[in-house]
């Protein structure tokens, strides 16, 4: 007689989870309930239109953006993995992480993933720079129909002018590390979970 | 028959709510946090300023994103709405599989007295409040058919009431519902509409077992249509065709003829709209609020170590509900009578029903939410995204552009 849900979530996926994610066991099946409550059609993989289905999500002005992030490139399915890894972006950066030897590489919750995270919000074609057209059009959906086109486009200019080093009118990813160096983003880019 | 029956069933009553009280304090190890995160209520305006990198006011900042991206993830982790519509998670467990959630196994003991539980629940409990509640439903439209027969007068009011309360009370027998009725001084009077926080049907029973009210809905078929035309024979309710559902005015001129006439008992309504499972209180909608006379609020607030009342309409059909409803140990309850609110002066439906629900949520012990109940269904509007863009804009050009416009 164990809890519905996390029947469906094997011992050695949560092991998995755990090394790749860094969420202790506790939150990867509390999180398991949460995922497994949003998949309406319970075939264990959330479509778009079930995070839509949550109303905070869906009034945010980014919220099409942030949705998209869950889904793998050309994808329309994000199953509990997928949800998980864009999910361990938002841990904290703890000072002791137990898996700074991880032979991947950083940990997805690293100050250079956060900042990647937010990046590819802005970088609509996947292409690895911001576009004047791209931050365009990702400040008309946050500022919705308040501001005019000329106003948002100076500010677009404005924005690349200062962030761009090379010359090229667009922002590569350096050049927004570079930009937000100042930034307190492991903090502002974290979730407090709890145990 | 029935005498025979009442010492025997609130003597189980009893008897149940001592010993598990008792038990639930031994089985304390079950105890298990379920919020999952914990959020900071910062803010837009005061989150991206103090991104803000200072110095001259650049009027965006590439940071900025990160406020939405934040609030729209902590929104798919743990949000606010969507877990209103699903029975409310326990800290902890009540021995109701159908309440298990993210209990896992933990003990034989445990599977035990689940077991032995299942057995009184389904094997004694069970038949005795079925035979309990078709006595109270078929004497309610026996006897108010009866009455019906009676001319209108003092006469006929004086047994159409004592004919609501004694079936609604063996409905309240047959479902073990032990209720604590609070400030009694406060209970709804004629000419004046009764507006409660809705969790399941079983809101009107416990009620109107309490107190004569006039009822509101839309005409059904089948039992539920019976019922309807034998109690309105005995006292006027208001009962609406699904047509005239959608006419709003219709709706709102026979309410106040209703009220208008100090004979007519007081109208019970549920301006959610919805049922919400009891751990917040949603929009009311401002229809009854637009009809100027008293309002008397009631909030009522189930415990649900002993059972689930909460009716999840898109998961279980009326009858498997009422079936949960019969297996569970109890339904304990407890009702407020507030004391009543008239509309003031300058104030508009939409902020009466908002005062209205707060008083209800604050006695109540209850989540107090903007949101509409209706978004069980439907989609939230596009309103409030443009609100959030506004805000936000305000932010970037405010200093300079906005200057005229921005004074709050």
């Amino acid at each position: 007689m164990g809890s519905r849900a996390s029947s469906l979530l094997r011992e050695e996926d949560i092991e998995e989870i755990k090394k790749e994610t860094g969420f202790s066991h506790s939150q990867i099946t509390r999180l398991y309930s949460r995922f497994h409550s949003l998949d309406k059609g319970e075939n264990g993989a959330l479509s778009r239109e079930d995070f839509q289905r949550i109303p905070e999500l869906a009034i945010n002005p980014l919220g099409d953006r942030i949705i998209n992030a869950f889904f793998p490139e050309g994808e329309d399915q994000a199953n509990f993995r997928g949800f998980m890894r864009t999910l361990a972006h938002f841990r904290p950066v703890e000072d002791n992480e137990k898996n700074k030897d991880l032979t991947s590489g950083e940990p997805l919750n690293s100050r250079t993933n956060k900042l990647l995270f937010a990046f590819r919000l802005y970088d609509l074609d996947r292409d690895d720079k911001i576009s004047r057209d791209e931050l365009l059009q990702v400040l008309r959906m946050m500022v919705g129909v308040n501001i005019s086109d000329e106003q948002l486009g100076s500010i677009a200019d404005r924005t690349i002018q200062e962030a761009d080093t090379n010359g090229d009118m667009c922002i590569s990813f350096s050049e927004f590390i570079k930009v937000l160096e100042k930034v307190d983003v492991e903090q502002k880019m974290s979730i407090r979970f709890l145990h | 028959m029935e005498s025979y029956l009442f010492p025997f069933d609130s003597l189980i009553c009893m008897l149940l709510g001592i010993s598990f009280t008792v038990w639930f304090t031994l089985l304390l190890h079950l105890y298990k946090p379920y919020r999952i995160i914990a959020k900071e209520p910062v803010s837009l305006e005061q989150e991206i300023q103090d991104m803000r990198r200072g110095g001259a006011e650049p009027e965006f900042d590439m940071s900025d994103i990160f406020y939405f991206c934040r609030r729209g993830v902590e929104s798919i982790v743990d949000d606010e709405v969507t877990k209103r519509f699903t029975a409310e998670e326990l800290e902890s467990w009540n021995l109701l599989t159908r309440s298990n959630y993210n209990f896992h196994h933990i003990s034989t003991r445990l599977t035990a007295l689940w077991g032995v539980g299942v057995l009184i629940r389904y094997g004694f409990l069970l038949p005795l409040r079925v035979t309990l509640a078709f006595t109270g439903v078929g004497l309610l439209v026996v006897l108010t058919s009866i009455v019906g027969l009676f001319p209108n007068g003092r006469m006929k009011n004086y047994l159409s009431d004592k004919v609501h309360l004694m079936c609604y009370r063996i409905c309240v027998r047959a479902l073990t519902a032990i209720i604590t009725y609070h400030d009694s001084e406060n209970k709804p009077k004629n000419g004046g509409i009764c507006v409660a926080n809705h969790t399941s049907p079983i809101d009107v029973i416990i009620l109107a077992s309490d107190g004569c009210y006039a009822m509101v809905g839309q005409v059904h078929g089948g039992l539920m249509g019976v019922i309807q035309r034998a109690m309105v024979k005995a006292c006027p309710h208001i009962w609406f065709e699904r047509s005239e559902v959608k006419d709003r005015h219709l709706v709102a001129k026979r309410l106040s003829d209703h009220v208008a006439d100090k004979s007519k008992l007081p109208i019970l309504i549920f301006p959610e709209g919805t049922c919400i499972n009891n751990t917040s209180v949603m929009m009311f909608k401002k229809g009854s609020f637009e009809i100027g006379c008293t309002v008397y609020p009631v909030a009522i607030k189930y415990d649900p170590r002993f059972g689930d009342a909460f009716w999840n309409s898109s998961k279980f059909g009326m009858v498997n509900y009422l079936l949960h409803m019969m297996s569970s140990w109890a339904i304990v309850c407890s009702v407020w009578y507030l004391p009543p609110m008239s509309r003031m002066e300058g104030e508009d439906a939409v902020q009466f029903a908002n005062r209205v629900k707060a008083a209800i949520a604050r006695k109540g012990g209850l989540a107090d939410l903007l949101w509409d109940g209706g978004l069980k269904r439907g989609k939230v509007k596009e309103v409030f995204k443009e609100e959030q863009q506004k805000l936000y804009s305000k932010v970037l050009v405010g200093s300079t552009s906005f200057q005229s416009t921005n004074q709050d």
